[in-house]
């Protein structure tokens, strides 16, 4: 083995990132990586490589390093295991030093994990399958300014998923015909209303005037209600001084909820939290462009380690994915985002693709949202692969409806209702989930016609990101 | 109008058996129930009356729908609901929150708005209810 201070080139696996005995401490960050290597690179080479590029390393050698406690800085790469089934694909267990990261800052820590290590040659492929925040770093995080509890106990909703719609067509609408589906789908029954992810303030469509018309509407249903109900204001825009002017338009209108999107990034989304907990406005995530990094099993970042970073930064709603929808989602991956991001302490659990335990450290949870190709005739499956704590969207599932934008928000509510009566009732909601619908549509013609018209639609396709130790078709 | 507080407003009203199912529920669960009431069922109305308090020890459901006809035999105009809550570490919160009577007639809410600058408008959610005193607010016609 050459001298560790030759200069010039040597594995990374020589200069100490390959470290088999190591034991992780409470307080390190771990990380568990899927490496494809190239060929003749061997695995644990691979992940010392991962470790040193992205903790101190650099290509070569460098004194310098000695002028540091180098040990403590470098990333240890103390396990490699060869994924099942697979053919040259492995996971790189490494654990790195606390003191390498800044305290409360996604952006330092993604910068570090997964700044410069994606580009690396010596890798095909690389993807950030899962990450352990260990409590003392969870600490340095606010998380989300509201959480599942307090914005259950602030809407009065208990019991029961929320329910909410996307007013459609995305593009196009004038704001007072925008307003106009607001008003119906929430006079109808539904909780919320939201702006999609690329309404933003376009020439058809300005902010001011959408959030005007949004709030006539959102104030005008409370009144036929009683109920309290939100419409989510997108508030995306290309700078943090645009996005505060707007966000305090919204609230200057008394708006429970903002929105912002994934593409505004790390720093703006934290900076948002924190507006949004300074004016007691709940604030949504929609999780725009995630598909282009997370889909894919060899490579990129999973949407659970996303996930985990959303809770930290501090957002009150994130979308993670239906199971029964149009869009990507085996049932035990959406199940290990929604354990990631409702409970308090997770277990690791391979089939849901949690590879570390995680505790939370008291912080509260992010409200999942199921948005995409849902309608009221899933309303059992919903609540069986999702549970009570969700947002279930049903954005053509309401607008879509044959009677009207109205009738569809009562469809979806009346199912809700009547398949969480069934099941408190001790009823096998799943199995006879199409019984319960039918008999509560007898009574319901809104409902009624939502069944004949969707009954029979369903998204059949295998996913592309699903756990190595478990084969689980999407289902109906 | 009916109002749609509460967990299964969009259902017909529950038969007490119905009720009862939901409450052998919520004691399965080991969540504690409540009975409230109130005259003002404006959605930002937090606190209604507390019939009693939550029934921390009762773990039978005939006893608890005792508790629910007691409050409508004392209140017979009035909103009630049961609530049934979690105190585990994480939650300490509602679980259940159904409405179990409304008073013969419900009068709503009427919308005031107040025309500020900039076309912004406040807006105020004002209940009709609250027009009368407190006792008189849904006498029976």
């Amino acid at each position: 083995m050459a001298d560790r201070w030759s200069a010039g080139v040597i594995p990374y696996a020589e200069m100490g990132y390959w470290e088999p005995d190591y034991v992780p401490k409470d307080t390190d960050i771990l990380c568990a990586f899927r490496i494809t290597p190239q060929p003749d690179v061997p695995p644990e080479e691979a992940g010392a490589a991962v470790a040193g590029e992205s903790s101190t390393a650099t290509w070569t050698v460098v004194w310098t390093d000695r002028l540091t406690a180098h040990e403590h800085y470098q990333a240890k790469c103390y396990k490699v295991e060869a994924v099942p089934n697979s053919d040259n694909q492995y996971i790189a267990w490494i654990a790195y030093s606390i003191d390498l990261f800044e305290e409360g800052s996604i952006a330092n820590l993604t910068s570090s994990i997964i700044g410069n290590v994606f580009g690396f040659k010596a890798l095909k492929a690389l993807r950030l399958e899962d990450m352990r925040i260990p409590f003392a770093y969870v600490k340095t995080f606010r998380g989300p300014p509201h959480g599942i509890v307090m914005e259950r106990e602030y809407l009065n909703k208990y019991g029961r998923p929320l329910l909410g719609a996307t007013t459609k067509p995305k593009l196009g609408l004038s704001a007072r015909n925008y307003g106009r589906v607001v008003y119906e789908a929430l006079r109808g029954g539904l909780d919320f209303v939201k702006d999609d992810e690329n309404i933003n303030s376009q020439p058809f469509m300005r902010w001011r005037d959408r959030y005007l018309y949004c709030m006539e509407a959102v104030n005008r249903a409370q009144a036929e209600t009683g109920e309290i109900k939100g419409h989510y204001l997108n508030v995306t825009a290309g700078t943090m001084e645009e996005m505060y002017e707007r966000s305090e338009f919204a609230a200057s209108l008394g708006t429970v909820i903002v929105m912002i999107d994934l593409t505004i990034g790390y720093t703006a989304i934290q900076s948002m939290s924190n507006w949004a907990r300074a004016n007691g406005v709940i604030l949504h995530l929609h999780r725009a462009g995630h598909g282009t990094y997370t889909r894919q099993k060899t490579h990129g970042v999973s949407f659970r380690v996303i996930a985990k970073w959303m809770r930290l930064a501090g957002v009150d709603h994130i979308h993670a994915g239906t199971v029964v929808g149009k869009l990507e989602g085996d049932p035990n991956m959406v199940a290990g985002y929604y354990d990631t991001l409702r409970l308090g302490q997770i277990a690791a659990d391979p089939a849901k693709g949690l590879y570390f335990d995680q505790d939370w450290a008291s912080m509260p949870g992010t409200m999942p949202v199921a948005s995409g190709g849902i309608h009221a005739g899933q309303m059992h499956q919903l609540l069986h692969y999702l549970g009570e704590d969700v947002i279930l969207q049903f954005g053509g599932g309401t607008i879509g409806h044959p009677m009207g934008v109205s009738a569809g928000a009562e469809a979806n509510r009346v199912a809700v209702e009547a398949v969480i009566k069934a099941r408190n009732e001790g009823k096998d909601y799943l199995a006879e989930g199409d019984d319960i619908l039918k008999a509560a549509a007898k009574k319901c013609k809104s409902l009624d016609v939502a069944l004949d018209t969707w009954g029979d639609i369903s998204f059949n396709y295998e996913s592309t990101d699903t756990s190595d130790v478990v084969e689980t078709p999407t289902p109906a | 109008m009916r109002i749609t507080q509460g967990t299964f407003s969009y259902l017909p009203d529950f038969t007490d058996d119905e009720i009862s199912a939901q409450i052998q529920y919520c004691i399965d669960q080991d969540w504690p129930l409540s009975v409230e009431f109130t005259d003002d069922p404006h959605p930002r109305n937090t606190y209604w009356e507390m019939w009693g308090l939550p029934m921390f020890d009762l773990k039978d459901a005939a006893g608890v729908l005792m508790e629910v006809n007691a409050c409508r035999k004392a209140q017979p105009d009035h909103y009630i609901k049961l609530n049934a809550y979690d105190a585990t570490l994480g939650r300490q919160t509602t679980m259940l929150s159904f409405i179990v009577q409304r008073p013969q007639h419900e009068p709503g809410f009427r919308l005031d708005r107040q025309e500020v600058s900039d076309r912004r408008i406040r807006y105020t959610a004002h209940s009709y209810a609250t027009e009368r005193p407190v006792g008189e607010r849904y006498a029976r016609s």
